[in-house]
Order: structure tokens, then C-alpha cells, then sequence
């Protein structure tokens, strides 16, 4: 299973990024065979609008099941939801203690948009 | 002719220069308020509203009996109005700029357009004055359809003058665009004048005569002015900063109609704007 995390850095050690349409790359995390893959999402953390619904686009292309950010807004969220990827809010200040959390279980899952859209 | 008056920074005075110019225009006049997010050039006007008409944007519909989620709609969509995940589509209204593009590729014709209201259009005669002011709806946020709207309702042999949005994004552009001239309305100070540059920049761009107007001279310093001169931009009048004329824009009443002096200088206006954009469309002429 691949957990996705919003960074702005492309190691364990990096920053969870608050904010997930904005967030400057994803660190995709597989939990099977423990090996990671960092994707670029500069593109849309200039977007004008629309950057949740690609940033969600982007995500479900790599075949990730759960995603683990700060704050998710309401499109990104229903884009999300429509193709069943989990979204997880996280106030963890780095990827590693995030996915350490995750592990343990102590994450619940998001049934709801926490943030309007644009808040960040 | 067709006048936009614009300004980069908010609050600078384009209303009230609109307002005041339409006002010893002197024969008909249409004022077109393309603030449409906050149009106020009503409350200067004591005109009742002769007509009211929604503007509307086409959106896409779905009909997932005919979809195959094949995708090609959703990559078409540059402002991602459209997410397709191997089951039909998903529509972002809110995003969709009405281009029809998506229905268009279509292959299985499963799109269709849907009319989405996004704001109003009210039309208001107060003697040789017309208003054409357009509002958008409350939770709307693109603007641009409801000022292409207003400019539509525009006729071309009547003189227009148009109130921009503040800014320089899309609204402004909009609005500006097919203008024959442009003023700059500023404040001398450095917020002032950081704006009025990026705003130089846009109108360049656009390729629109222009000049400037120094709202509330005295309370800041020269730099406006000194920007100007080194950049050849003509001042076409100076407003000083006249305690008297807030006042009476607080009730309501134009400075044209309160103080004789201004109606002088907002006339000599007038006349400048009218001999530059002669001036250029010659220019124009001879190329």
C-alpha cells in the first residue's frame, strides 16, 4: 500500500507540508516493500485555482491509497474520495514522525474537507 | 470612444473620476461599471434601474449512460474543471470558464451545456447619463464573463466610460481591452506608486493609449510625479488633497456639482483625453 505525504523536501527528515494542493512535492511511501519515491508538484503551488484537483489527480496516478497531510481542502477532498484514496490530517512537524504515526494507527481518517477552499 | 479608467492600486479615486467625467461629458454618455464585484457608481446616480437580465455561463453536463471515461475531456480542461477517474466525469462549475472545448472532444457527444447563472446585469438612465453596471453573484469568483457582459451592451457610437476593478488580473485586462484610452488613476505614495507601475506594465502590454491622474496630491510626496517624467507618461490632472471634496462624496454629492472650480478642471480633462486619443488615433492612421 502507497501512503502519500505533503512535503516541501524530498527526504524523511523533511517538513509535512500543512497543505496538500500547495504542497511543493509528495513523498510517496511504500509500506510493502519500504522504499519511497518523491513526486514534484511545484506546478501547482502556483496555480491559480483548480491546484487540489490536480494535486488529487496527480496522487491517484501514482496509485496511492492514503494521503497524510496537514490540511485538505474541498475539492482536492471529493477528487480524493471519488477514487477511495484515505485522506489523514497530521499536525506532525516532519514525513518520518507523520509516517510513524500512521504505522501506529493513531491517525484517523478524515471523513470531511477540514479547510475552505484557498485557505493557505 | 470608449474610456477606461483603471488604477492598479484600490481606493485610489476611479469612481469618483467616472462618475465626475460622465458627468460634464455633456451629451450622452454611457458609464460602465465593470467593478462588477462591488459596482458602486449607482450610489452617485439617482436613476431607477429599467432594466434587469442575468448573465450566465455554459457549463458542461454529463450523461453517464453515453460515457466511456475515456479522459479526453478532462485533459482537454486547462483550468481542471473536469476530473475524469475511469468512471464518468466529476464537474467543477466554479472552475469552468465556459469555452465548450470539453463537449467538443467529446467522442461519445456525453457532454452537453448547461446555462450556470453567475451574476446580473442592470441598465439605470439618469438624464443623458446610462449606467450599465454589472454584479456578480455572491460566491462567484470569476468575474470576467460578467464584465464581457457589460461591455456587450455597450453602443459603439455613443461615448463610454468605463470603471475598472482595481488590479491588474483578468477583470482589469478584460475590461481594458478595445479601450482607445486609458487613465491611470493613482495617490502619491509609494503604496501609490508601486501599483501604478505594475499597471504601466499591463497596459503596455495591452497596447492601450494612457495617462495618469494624481489623486490626492499632498499627502505623500513627488515620486509619482518624478516615475511619470522619466517614463514620458503625460499627468493629466492633479487632484489635491481637498478635505472638502471627501466630505461631500460622503453624502453623495460629486465634486463637479459641489465646487465650480473642479467642474472647470474635470472639463479641461475631458478635453485633454479627447485631443491625446485623436492625436494617437492619427498616429494610428499613418502607420
Amino acid at each position: 500500500m502507497k501512503v502519500a505525504f505533503s512535503t516541501s523536501g524530498e527526504t524523511l527528515e523533511a517538513p509535512l507540508d500543512s497543505r496538500f494542493g500547495r504542497a511543493a512535492k509528495f513523498f510517496i511511501y511504500d509500506m510493502n516493500t519500504d522504499t519511497f519515491e518523491v513526486v514534484d508538484n511545484q506546478k501547482n503551488l502556483n496555480a491559480a485555482q483548480g491546484a487540489g484537483i490536480q494535486s488529487a489527480e496527480t496522487i491517484i496516478r501514482h496509485g496511492v491509497e492514503c494521503v497524510v497531510t496537514g490540511h485538505c481542502g474541498p475539492k482536492a477532498f471529493h477528487v480524493l474520495s471519488a477514487a477511495g484514496v484515505q485522506v489523514y490530517t497530521s499536525a506532525e512537524s516532519t514525513v518520518a514522525a507523520a509516517l510513524e504515526a500512521f504505522r501506529a494507527g493513531t491517525l484517523s481518517p478524515a471523513d470531511n474537507a477540514d479547510v475552505e477552499g484557498h485557505w493557505g | 470612444m470608449i474610456l477606461a479608467i483603471a488604477s492598479g492600486k484600490g481606493g485610489t479615486g476611479k469612481t469618483t473620476l467616472s462618475v465626475n467625467l460622465a458627468k460634464v461629458w455633456g451629451g450622452a454618455v454611457q458609464l460602465l461599471d465593470c467593478d462588477v464585484e462591488e459596482p458602486n457608481c449607482h450610489l452617485f446616480l439617482k436613476g431607477q434601474p429599467i432594466t434587469t437580465e442575468p448573465v450566465n455561463v455554459p457549463i458542461p453536463v454529463v450523461n453517464e449512460r453515453l460515457c466511456r471515461a475515456c479522459g479526453l475531456c478532462s485533459a482537454f480542461c486547462q483550468y481542471h474543471a473536469i476530473v475524469c477517474l475511469k468512471t464518468a466525469p466529476m464537474i467543477f462549475p466554479e472552475l469552468c470558464h465556459g469555452c465548450g472545448g470539453c463537449i467538443r472532444v467529446c467522442p461519445q457527444r456525453a457532454l452537453c451545456e448547461e446555462q450556470r447563472r453567475v451574476g446580473e446585469i442592470q441598465t439605470i438612465q439618469e438624464d443623458n447619463i446610462r449606467l450599465i453596471q454589472g454584479c456578480l453573484d455572491v460566491g462567484v469568483a470569476m468575474a470576467p464573463p460578467v464584465i464581457r457582459a457589460v461591455k456587450a451592451k455597450m453602443e459603439r457610437d455613443i461615448p463610454a466610460i468605463l470603471d475598472a476593478p482595481p488590479g491588474t488580473s483578468c477583470p482589469v485586462v478584460t475590461t481594458l481591452k478595445d479601450s482607445d484610452f486609458a487613465v491611470l488613476v493613482t495617490e502619491p505614495t509609494p503604496f501609490g506608486l508601486h501599483d501604478l507601475t505594475l499597471a504601466v506594465d499591463m497596459i503596455l502590454e495591452l497596447g492601450v493609449a494612457f495617462g495618469v491622474v494624481i489623486n490626492r496630491v499632498g499627502i505623500g510626496d513627488e515620486r509619482v510625479q518624478t516615475y511619470c517624467q522619466s517614463k514620458n507618461i503625460p499627468i493629466l490632472l492633479e487632484i489635491p488633497d481637498d478635505r472638502r471634496i471627501a466630505e461631500a462624496y460622503s453624502r453623495g454629492i460629486l465634486m463637479v456639482d459641489a465646487f465650480p472650480e473642479y467642474r472647470g478642471r474635470l472639463e479641461e480633462l475631458k478635453e485633454t483625453i479627447r485631443t491625446l486619443q485623436e492625436v494617437r488615433g492619427v498616429a494610428h492612421a499613418n502607420l
